[in-house]
C-alpha cells in the first residue's frame, strides 16, 4: 500500500488517487470470479434438489439396477449401472485411441515437421475441433459404422473370448455399438489432446534438448530424454480434458449407439445409452417432476464424474511440469 | 582418448549471414585452450561447430575442415550424432535431465551407446563422479533426481556426464558463468585435473579464468556488428596476457577495448 510507505507525504499518495478505480476494478473481477463459482454451486444444488425426491421414490437400486423405467410415476424403477458402463466404455475406448494418436501428432508437429508445414497442419487439427458433433454423429452412423463392421466382426470372431469383444446385447448387429461410438469420440477429442500437448512439447527448454543432443542422442532419443519427461504431465492433463469432453458428449452418441432392450454385457459391441444420450433422448417427456427427477439424478452422476475427471486433470497439470 | 583438433580455413554461416571468417588453429591433446573475445565475435559459434551442435540451427553451415586426429568430422558419411558421442560438451547453464536420477544422468551417454551392463555402468558412474569431484557429495543419494543439486553441483554433474563416455575432446561453453565464485573455483580446479586425460576447449568471458586454466588462448574479435567474427591470434596463454603480438589483443586484455 502506497499510503503506508509514504505517511509523511502531504499530497495524496498515488495509491489513494487510483483508489476508487482500483477498488471498482477489483470488485468487478472478483464478481466475475464469483459468478463462475456460483454457477457451479447452483447447478449442483439444482441437480440435488430435483433428484432427491425421485431417488426416494425409486423402487430399484439406483447404483446396481440396469433398467430405467420412468413411465409410471408411482412405480419408478431406475438405476445407472448400464449408463455408467456404456459411458465409461465408450469414453475410455476413445481415450485409448486418442492418447497415442494425439501424442504421435504432437510429436510429429513439434519435432519432425518444419515449422512452415506445422502451422497449416495444426490448423487442420483445429478444424476437427470445429466440426459440430451432430455431423460427427451422422457421419459415424451412416459412413463409419458400415465401414468398420468387418473389422468389428473380425474382432468378435477371433477375440470373442475376451469380454470386451464378446457378442453384445444387440447382437448380431455390429453397427451402432459402443465400438463405433468410441472411434467417433476419439476423433472428437483428438484436437483437444493434440493442441494442448503440442503446446507443452514446444516449450521444452532449449538447454534440455541440447543436453541430449550433445551426448549424441538421435532425434527419437532426444524426444525420449528431454521432450517426453518435460511434457508428460501436460499430456496427461490434456488427455483428462479430452476424457471430460467424451464423457459428456451427447448428440453424436445418441445418433450412433443403438438402443437395446436387454441389459449390458459389458462388451464393446453393446448398444444402449450413456448418461448424456439417455437424458437427451427423454428430454421431450420432461413433464412430471418425479420421472424427470430420475433423469436429473443420472445427470447428477455425470456431473460428479466429469468433476472428478477435471479435478484429476488439475492435480496432474498443477504439479511441476518438469519435476 | 584425448585427440588433437585442427581447424583449417573454417568459415561459418547462418543462412546468408557470415558469422565467422577464416579460422585456423590447432588444439594439442591434453591441453586446455580458451576462446576469449567480445560478445558476438563468434567464439561460441566456433565451439559449437567442433561437435556439430550448430547444425541444429536451420540454415547453419560450415566451410573448411575440422579434423579430429586428422579425420574430417564433416567428411561425407560422417554423422553428427556419432561425432557428438566422441566430443563431449558442457553448457553455460547446468542442464542435467531433471527427472533422471543422478546415476542415470551420469550414464545417460553410455546408455545411448548401448551399454547395458549394470556393473559396468555403476563403475563408470562412480569413476566419472570422482573425476568431476562430486562423488563424496552425492554418493549417498545417487537415486535422487539430478535437479535437486545446487547449481555448482549440477554443473559438475554435467561434467561427469560428459566425461563418462571418455570423449576425445571436451568442449565447455562458459561453464562457470551461471555459478557463484566458490563453485567456479571448484570447476576451474577440476579443469586442471581433467586436462591430464582430455583435450579441453573452453569459451569464457572471464579473462582471469582464461589466464588461470588454459595453456593456450585464442582471441576472437569482430570489426563491427554484422561483420563476421575472426580469430585475431592464438598463442600461449602467458604470452597472450603479458605480451600479445597483436595490438587488438592488447587493447582487449587491458580493457582499452573500443
Amino acid at each position: 500500500m502506497g499510503s503506508v510507505s509514504e505517511p509523511q507525504s502531504p499530497k495524496a499518495s498515488p495509491a489513494s488517487t487510483g483508489g476508487a478505480g482500483e477498488r471498482a476494478f477489483r470488485w468487478l473481477t472478483s464478481g466475475a470470479g464469483l459468478v463462475v463459482v456460483a454457477a457451479v454451486v447452483l447447478i449442483g444444488v439444482f441437480l440435488i434438489v430435483q433428484a432427491v425426491p425421485s431417488l426416494i421414490a425409486n423402487h430399484a437400486n439406483f447404483f446396481t439396477s440396469a433398467q430405467f423405467n420412468t413411465g409410471d410415476a408411482n412405480n419408478l424403477m431406475f438405476g445407472i449401472r448400464d449408463l455408467l458402463v456404456v459411458t465409461l466404455l465408450s469414453s475410455l475406448m476413445a481415450l485409448a485411441i486418442a492418447m497415442p494418436v494425439g501424442l504421435g501428432i504432437a510429436l510429429f508437429l513439434t519435432q519432425y515437421t518444419p515449422s512452415r508445414l506445422a502451422r497449416p497442419f495444426a490448423f487442420v487439427i483445429g478444424v476437427l475441433a470445429a466440426v459440430p458433433s451432430i455431423v460427427y454423429g451422422l457421419w459415424g452412423i451412416l459412413v463409419l459404422a458400415p465401414v468398420i463392421e468387418p473389422f468389428a466382426q473380425f474382432l468378435q470372431t477371433y477375440l470373442g473370448w475376451f469380454f470386451l469383444f464378446s457378442p453384445g446385447n444387440i447382437s448380431p448387429v455390429l453397427t451402432g455399438t459402443i465400438f463405433t461410438a468410441g472411434i467417433i469420440l476419439a476423433i472428437m477429442i483428438l484436437p483437444i489432446i493434440t493442441a494442448t500437448t503440442q503446446e507443452v512439447f514446444r516449450q521444452t527448454p532449449r538447454f534440455q534438448i541440447e543436453a541430449a543432443q550433445a551426448l549424441g542422442a538421435t532425434r527419437w532419443e532426444v524426444i525420449r530424454m528431454a521432450v517426453l519427461p518435460y511434457g508428460r504431465s501436460g499430456f496427461i492433463a490434456a488427455s483428462m480434458l479430452g476424457l471430460g469432453r467424451a464423457l459428456g458428449e451427447t448428440i453424436a452418441i445418441l445418433l450412433v449407439i443403438r438402443a437395446s432392450t436387454s441389459p449390458s454385457h459389458g462388451s464393446l459391441f453393446d448398444g444402449g445409452y450413456t448418461f448424456a444420450s439417455l437424458i437427451a433422448s427423454a428430454a421431450s417427456e420432461f413433464s412430471q417432476p418425479l420421472p424427470t427427477g430420475a433423469y436429473i439424478a443420472a445427470g447428477l452422476v455425470l456431473f460428479v464424474l466429469t468433476f472428478v475427471v477435471n479435478a484429476i486433470a488439475r492435480v496432474v497439470a498443477g504439479g511441476k511440469v518438469n519435476g | 582418448m584425448a585427440k588433437r583438433l585442427d581447424l583449417k580455413d573454417v568459415d561459418i554461416y547462418y543462412g546468408d549471414f557470415h558469422a565467422v571468417q577464416d579460422v585456423n588453429l590447432s588444439v594439442p591433446p591434453r591441453t586446455v585452450t580458451s576462446f576469449i573475445g567480445p560478445s558476438g565475435c563468434g567464439k561460441s559459434t566456433v565451439l559449437r561447430t567442433l561437435n556439430r551442435m550448430h547444425e541444429e540451427i536451420p540454415g547453419a553451415r560450415v566451410e573448411g575442415e575440422i579434423q579430429l586426429d586428422g579425420e574430417d568430422i564433416y567428411a561425407r558419411g560422417s554423422d553428427a550424432v556419432a561425432v557428438r558421442r566422441t566430443i563431449g560438451m558442457v553448457f553455460q547453464r547446468p542442464n542435467p535431465f531433471p527427472t533422471m536420477s543422478i546415476r542415470d544422468n551420469v550414464v545417460a551417454g553410455l546408455k545411448l551407446q548401448g551399454v547395458r551392463d549394470k556393473k559396468k555402468l555403476d563403475e563408470v558412474c562412480e569413476a566419472s563422479l570422482r573425476g568431476a569431484n562430486l562423488w563424496k557429495e552425492v554418493e549417498s543419494r545417487l537415486d535422487k533426481p539430478g535437479g535437486g543439486l545446487s547449481g555448482g553441483q549440477q554443473q559438475r554433474l554435467c561434467i561427469a556426464r560428459a566425461i563418462a563416455v571418455q570423449p576425445d575432446v571436451l568442449l565447455m561453453d562458459e561453464p562457470c558463468s551461471a555459478l557463484d565464485p566458490i563453485s567456479t573455483l571448484a570447476i576451474e580446479d577440476l579443469i586442471g585435473d581433467l586436462k591430464k586425460e582430455y583435450t579441453i576447449v573452453i569459451v569464457t568471458h572471464n579473462m582471469q579464468q582464461a589466464a588461470r586454466v588454459s595453456d593456450q588462448t585464442a582471441f576472437f574479435n569482430l570489426e563491427a556488428t554484422g561483420k563476421p567474427g575472426h580469430l585475431v591470434e592464438i598463442d600461449d596463454t602467458e604470452k597472450i596476457f603479458s605480451n600479445p603480438t597483436e595490438r587488438e589483443t592488447e587493447d582487449y586484455i587491458s580493457g582499452r577495448f573500443g
